[in-house]
């Protein structure tokens, strides 16, 4: 009885409340988790740049929606030095803040906010350094404290960084999303009113949607910033609604009572392409999931046994019977959406015979044992290391060699992989900011052989294209320097590249113009209702 | 009596430190590292690692750690969250109030069909309706809950449309949280709509969470009923030709009630565990979903604080009941 | 317990040997009846699930992933209860699950058992310090929601049905040292102790041999139900991913790895939850008996 009436009233309620806001758009997004916080620079996880900095702010220049092409925002145009060393920045004019309930601001957008974002972060002797905890992980990951002397303000719409060493991919790292610029002038009076941490908690920004209010673990709501500088966004109120499962997301978004979902099971996959209100949108991720082997233990540092178990394993069933279709082969570090992908190298085969020849010629006529260590948790580039370990254990049984699979707690397996202490491993990356640097340079070059360079690899062909390739800004240079490191690669066989997965993002067909965020973002400015 | 008071009081203290300590050393022992799993596949050069230990006071010795602990703790400070850096404590409090309205509304539920069913089957006892009752409640005591959430949510909210899928409330609406109990704050927006929403989101769950509750209740309240039943007194009530519904209600109901009584209470350790799952699977926004998370991201104070705090529910409501109990039933005073 | 000779006595009926009188008692609760074939038939699956299992239970069928059950369409009675989302049969791992339930059920018993009547004996006997410091252990063990301090447990020694196991024993412990120990402290002040005491028994003697034996009903009942609790609280750990790890074909495993599949393929979900079911409520039903018959203030 209390079913039927809540129904019934509900239905009405429903009703009334829609109708209400009839010209009013509301877009409801599912979210996979609740954010950290609101300051992108103080977090590392996609889904705090969700409901952060993809939303509320902008950066100094921006992907351009759906691809990993650096378009200016809040700057319009930039010089670089001929040594590499100064990038000089023309800010754009006009450009508004949002107001919210702590804050009115009494001036536009300019450059003494870019200072404030960045000194924050840069200068430990800066009065906000250290509020909120302090902790700028993903400023420090991508060494920005090393490579970066000073940022200052040359005018009211003129900022210059200047490095301490030429760095190409440092246009890409100001579009990511610790750059996102944040209001001085709204920190100056929070610092004055004595509450500097509001800065973090009611933020901020110049994005097109402003934070209405956060219900902890459950809601998020935004409404468009009305004097947003590309436009003010067609979605009058974005919601975010927090659904930790996925098969809950899926029920409703059938329902409606969502419209846009992140990572759904790879089970309902089928339902949803057949199911008409839903358009399953898909595009390849920014990953790569790979197989390394560790160079600096035997017999791993001959290049021949490398070589042998590259043909030895089946990528293709991996691919179908782990990622059930949601993953394209790899034979790269890099996936094909980043720019100077080299489609003319040759993959290795699935050839047992040649594995074993090789073997043989390897001086491993009757194979060996070693360790293959599979991560316990899902990740966006391997869905199932540990099924995918036992298919990859079965295939190299057939040659000869003997794996025995090893797993550990994932901070433990992370930490002990940086120290070295395996002999094969699967992991995978998920590239920041789209440059092939990103993904070459620190899974194997020789800088990081010791830590986040699995295959501790160190070969000096390699590491010296890419150290030539930071040098120099010239797009069309590095390409070619990039595509040379990736046939080397292919040769030298540190890694056994397995796949890039694809990712998948239902939308209900009200749904307009949403484009898949390479970065696994989820970006809704452009985004439009039918109704 | 308040003897009696003071008495159970003074056994709450030890308890409470030794859950400290528990709680404390337990943490430690789970391997993992924080700082590790925060930064991912990326890594972290050595030297900023040790630089976050110790900010986060993770290098001193253990001893130490615990004193600084609990120093903070009596003052109230149970440490931030390394994932979003806020107070632990102002977390808790934040979300615990959804996890205490959905209990209520379990026990009420529990209590509303638990307590009427257990009474009817103790007086009509064998009959039709009592091994109905019986078997209907052992089944709900038998029953994996969380399996019973997905099917009642599978069925009811997604192959029928009657019920909403998850959460407090339609995203429709927009409550201010005053007080932090989706039904109370609804109905002081003046938005109709938003409290039929709240109550309608209440319903799954709370018969999830509510279901072992409920048998536990129905069996307690049926067996109670029986023993009560027997005694002399009711024989010589019913003998003096007392109508038979008073000799239920008036006589034999309050004694009945005793032993329920204290079910009650002991169900709040049931319902908090019961809580972790059934938010999980409905996504409800309260203390049993935020500390799964924080157990599996590693968040060290998060856990320790959270456990703490639901402890420390536990045990004071264990203390209440242990007072009404005493103060009901005169033989518990003055026990030994 | 020994029959009391009846010779003394002419013409009287002997008493019923005392389990032909706890087999009526038992017999006529029609309910424990039924829990005790449906457990024992359980555990017949279990033992033989080699032999009666359909199909082994991680043969992978990769041409019949998620086939529906067999009188649904797309069925068939190869399959009786459906694949799975790699192509098992779903009927031959809930029988092969039985076996980790039972197991689990066991362990958890034994251990919780024998530390608890230990610790119990221990506190029912030696009052004072000891008592108290037992006591309060339990006290702390006990406010914490029972699977919360398992889960924590099982985060620390990682997951696994192991550790599962000893996990959920050690939340289980203080139902059982209470128990042991009011019992304990009850049948201490009775006569027949004395008697014991008197004539030179010693203190383990006195424990184990001539106090144990009368605690036993009450303990008896409590262990049926934790059986059936156990696997419940097992089935939840595997749930939240802290069990069994697959591909274990635990009933709550199952249901963790088929959680992702609630709305396209039901069978994955519903029959290792109603397996669980099933199982929990015979036990239920038989420790109901259990306690009906063992208990002699219920005898009418």
């Amino acid at each position: 009885m209390k079913i039927t009436i809540a129904r019934a009233m509900l239905g009405v309620a429903v009703a009334v409340g829609f109708s209400a806001a009839a010209s009013a758009k509301t877009l409801v997004y599912c979210s996979e988790g609740s954010p950290e916080g609101f300051n992108p620079s103080l977090y590392t996880a996609g889904t705090t740049f969700d409901a952060s900095s993809r939303q509320i702010y902008n950066r100094l220049v921006e992907f351009e929606r759906g691809t990993t092409k650096i378009v200016p925002a809040l700057a319009e145009s930039w010089d670089v030095s001929s040594d590499g060393l100064v990038y000089t920045f023309h800010l754009r004019k006009g450009v508004k803040f949002q107001t919210t309930k702590n804050f009115k601001p009494s001036r536009d957008f300019n450059a003494d906010d870019v200072v404030f974002s960045f000194n924050r972060q840069l200068r430990t002797d800066h009065p906000y350094h250290k509020v909120s905890g302090g902790g700028y992980e993903y400023f420090n990951a991508m060494d920005m404290p090393n490579l970066l002397k000073s940022v200052e303000k040359i005018d009211d719409y003129t900022v210059r960084f200047t490095l301490n060493v030429p760095e190409a991919p440092m246009i890409a790292n100001l579009a990511m999303d610790f750059a996102s610029i944040l209001s001085a002038e709204y920190a100056d009076k929070m610092l004055a009113a004595g509450t500097p941490e509001k800065v973090d908690l009611d933020p901020v920004g110049t994005g097109p949607f402003q934070l209405v209010a956060y219900q902890k673990d459950a809601v998020i709501r935004y409404k468009a910033h009305p004097d947003y500088w590309a436009g003010k966004a067609k979605i009058d109120n974005l919601v975010f609604s927090i659904t930790p499962d996925a098969a809950v997301r899926y029920a409703k978004l059938r329902a409606n009572e969502c419209q846009v979902m992140p990572y759904p099971n790879p089970a309902d996959l089928d339902a949803m392409r057949k199911d008409s209100d839903i358009n399953l949108l898909e595009q390849e991720g920014l990953n790569v999931g790979y197989l390394a082997f560790n160079t600096e233990k035997k017999p791993f540092d001959n290049k021949l046994v490398r070589k042998a178990i590259n043909f030895a394993i089946d990528k293709k069933a991996i691919i179908d019977a782990v990622y059930l279709g949601a993953g394209v082969p790899a034979k790269n570090p890099i996936p094909p959406t980043i720019w100077s992908y080299n489609d003319d190298v040759q993959d290795y085969r699935y050839d047992p015979v040649v594995a074993k020849a090789l073997l043989k010629a390897a001086g491993y006529p009757n194979g060996f044992e070693t360790d293959l260590w599979a991560m316990p948790v899902q990740r966006p580039y391997n869905p199932n290391a540990r099924r995918m370990a036992e298919m990859m254990q079965a295939d190299l049984a057939k040659v000869g060699i003997k794996a025995k699979i090893v797993t550990y707690e994932w901070g433990e397996y992370l930490k002990r992989s940086k120290q070295g202490e395996h002999q094969m491993i699967l992991l995978g990356w998920t590239g920041d900011n789209g440059d092939p640097d990103n993904f070459m340079y620190v899974l194997l070059g020789c800088a990081a052989a010791k830590g986040a360079n699995r295959a501790r690899w160190c070969y000096k062909p390699f590491n010296d294209l890419l150290v030539e390739a930071k040098r120099t800004a010239d797009v069309a240079k590095r390409t070619e320097l990039y595509k040379k490191a990736q046939v080397v690669f292919k040769e030298e066989a540190p890694w056994f590249t397995i796949a890039h997965s694809v990712v998948f993002v239902p939308v209900r067909k009200s749904v307009v113009d949403y484009r898949i965020d390479p970065f696994g973002g989820h970006v809704f400015y452009g985004v439009d209702l039918k109704q | 009596m308040l003897q009696f008071f003071l008495r159970r009081v003074s056994l709450v203290i030890p308890t409470f430190f030794g859950v400290t300590l528990l709680t404390f050393a337990l943490i430690r022992l789970v391997p993992g590292d924080p700082i590790e799993l925060l930064v991912g596949e990326r890594g972290i050069d050595p030297a900023r690692h040790a630089m976050l230990r110790a900010e986060l006071g993770l290098d001193k010795p253990l001893l130490a750690q615990y004193a600084i602990y609990i120093s903070d703790v009596l003052q109230g400070d149970l440490g931030k969250s390394i994932v979003t850096k806020e107070p632990v404590l102002s977390e808790f409090l934040t979300l615990f109030p959804a996890t205490i309205e959905l209990s209520l509304c379990a026990i009420v539920f529990a209590l509303l069909l638990g307590l009427p069913a257990g009474i009817i089957a103790g007086v009509k006892r064998g009959s039709a309706f009592d091994h109905t009752v019986m078997g209907v409640s052992l089944t709900g005591y038998s029953m994996p809950i969380f399996w019973w959430g997905l099917l009642l949510m599978l069925y009811f909210s997604v192959y029928l449309g009657w019920t909403p899928v998850s959460g407090r409330i339609s995203v429709m609406y927009w409550v201010e949280p005053v007080t932090g109990f989706m039904l109370i704050d609804s109905l002081l927006s003046d938005d109709k709509g938003a409290f039929i929403s709240a109550l309608s989101h209440l319903v799954l769950p709370s018969i999830v969470l509510g279901t072992i509750p409920l048998a536990v209740i129905a069996r307690m309240t049926r067996s109670a009923m029986l023993e009560v039943l027997s005694e002399d007194y009711v024989r010589t009530a019913r003998a003096k030709g007392v109508p038979p519904f008073q000799v239920i209600t008036v006589h034999a109901l309050r004694n009945a009630l005793i032993p329920v009584i204290t079910v009650i209470g002991l169900q709040v350790g049931v319902l908090l565990a019961g809580a972790i799952l059934t938010e999980t699977i409905f996504a409800w926004p309260g203390i049993g979903k935020w500390l799964i998370e924080s157990v599996n991201r590693r968040d060290y104070p998060s856990v320790q604080g959270g456990v703490l705090l639901v402890a420390v529910v536990v045990i004071t409501v264990n203390l209440i009941v242990d007072l009404l109990y005493g103060l009901i039933n005169p033989r518990i005073r003055y026990a030994r | 317990m020994t029959a009391i000779p009846t010779e003394t006595t002419p013409g009287a009926v002997a008493p019923p040997h005392p389990i032909r009188e706890f087999w009526s008692y038992f017999s006529e609760n029609k309910g424990a009846v039924a829990g005790l074939v449906v457990f024992v038939t359980v555990v017949f699956v279990a033992v033989f699930a080699n032999l009666i299992a359909p199909h082994p239970p991680d043969v992978q069928y990769r041409d019949h992933l998620l086939t529906p059950p067999f009188w649904q369409t797309g069925g068939s009675v190869e399959f009786l209860l459906g694949t799975d989302a790699v192509g098992r049969d779903i009927l031959s791992r809930i029988m092969h699950g039985a076996r980790y339930s039972l197991i689990i059920g066991l362990i958890v018993i034994t251990l919780s058992l024998t530390v608890g009547i230990g610790l119990g004996l221990i506190a029912g006997f030696f009052r004072g310090v000891v008592e108290i410091a037992i006591m309060r252990a339990m006290d702390i063990l006990l406010s914490l929601p029972g699977l919360l301090l398992a889960l924590v447990i099982v985060a620390i020694l990682g997951p696994g049905l192991f550790n599962a196991m000893f996990a959920i024993a050690v939340v289980y412990l203080p139902h059982l040292v209470r128990l042991t120990r009011a019992a304990a402290i009850a049948e201490r002040s009775k006569d027949y102790v004395t008697a014991s005491q008197v004539s030179g028994a010693g203190l383990l003697r006195l424990m184990v041999i001539t106090v144990l034996p009368n605690c036993m009903a009450p303990l008896i009942v409590q262990a049926t139900l934790s059986f059936s609790t156990a696997i419940l609280d097992a089935a939840a750990l595997g749930f939240l991913g802290m069990g069994a790890q697959p591909p274990t074909p635990e009933w709550g495993t199952m249901l963790a790895e088929a959680r992702e599949f609630v709305q396209r393929a039901w069978w994955v979900v519903t029959f290792p939850g109603l397996a669980i079911l099933v199982t929990v409520l015979a036990l239920n039903l038989l420790g109901d008996g259990l306690r009906d018959a063992l208990d002699p203030r219920l005898k009418r």
